[in-house]
């Protein structure tokens, strides 16, 4: 089934904020199994002129994907979610996301395309500090596998 | 942000040092705890093979984390990453015994950019049980 083209271009509200922490960020850290000091430690991450400690480059999408998740969700937009996958990621940094941020992320569908019997689906989110400025741009490609039969 | 590598001193085809990243079940909860990613697929071999799967499969976002280390170790500050993007070609397996499964990345300066910003392209190659598990993946970082 063709998803409805009226959704390219519709942006949804901020999220919530995130507050970031500095224990969140070294669990996270840890999962990873990244042991870089600036992930952890508060001298060595003002040694290489960060305020705070900094979160690794990934750990943004675990803010931004619960938002791009309730976009997807969204019954009108007719995708169905049990075929989604997750297509390609890509994230431009205006500086690292660190301890003490409260980040709110703003979504917007960028393009819906049909390849293949696939429905393949953009999606933007800025995320910004509370002056407005964006930290990350995160962008994710969502594939919705054709259903068999069709 | 305090790159250790200088731009002056890396050219196309300087290569990081390669790594090697093993993953087992323990990791793979680790991470959907750590990252809110429970999808079931990543933990739960009846589930994951209903869909269609061979067996557990790593999170996408835990295989591009293990991947960023390459570039993060080798610029030393993390805060020089400038953008990363990558494609999720095929799954990393895992499955439940000892071994788990290992992510092989390899990454080479592609290009340089820019000579006032100092940053350069890193191209990166993905792989488990020879497999190619990212495509496209991309790193532009600013170098010292």
């Amino acid at each position: 089934m063709a998803l409805d083209q009226s959704f390219v271009g519709r942006t949804y509200p901020p999220s919530r904020p995130y507050e970031v922490g500095r224990e969140k960020i070294r669990e996270f850290a840890e999962a990873i199994g990244d042991d870089n000091p600036a992930y952890t430690d508060v001298e060595a991450a003002k040694a290489l002129g960060h305020p705070d400690v900094i979160a690794p480059p990934t750990f943004v999408f675990s803010i931004t994907f619960r938002e791009v998740e309730q976009v997807v969700r969204d019954p009108k937009l007719g995708l169905d979610w049990s075929r989604v996958v997750h297509g390609d990621q890509r994230f431009v940094y205006r500086r690292p996301v660190r301890a003490g941020d409260v980040l709110s992320v703003t979504s917007t569908i960028e393009s819906i395309k049909s390849l293949a019997g696939n429905d393949v689906l953009d999606v933007r989110g800025e995320v910004r500090d509370p002056s407005g400025e964006t930290v990350v741009t995160v962008r994710s490609k969502l594939v919705a596998r054709a259903a068999e039969g069709e | 942000m305090t790159a250790q590598v200088a731009y002056a001193d890396v050219e196309p085809g300087t290569e990081l040092p390669s790594r090697s990243f093993p993953v087992d079940r323990a990791r793979l909860v680790r991470y959907a705890g750590a990252s809110g990613d429970f999808n079931p697929i990543h933990w739960n071999e009846r589930f994951a093979k209903d869909v269609g799967l061979p067996d557990v499969i790593a999170h996408g976002m835990f295989t591009m984390a293990e991947a960023a280390r390459v570039v993060t170790d080798w610029t030393g500050d993390p805060g020089a990453l400038v953008e990363y993007g990558v494609r999720f070609t095929k799954p990393v397996v895992v499955p439940d015994d000892e071994e788990g499964a290992v992510i092989e990345v390899a990454a080479k300066v592609a290009k340089k950019l820019d000579d006032e910003e100092r940053t350069v392209q890193i191209d990166l190659t993905v792989t488990s049980a020879g497999t190619k598990v990212l495509g496209m993946s991309r790193a532009v970082v600013r170098l010292a």
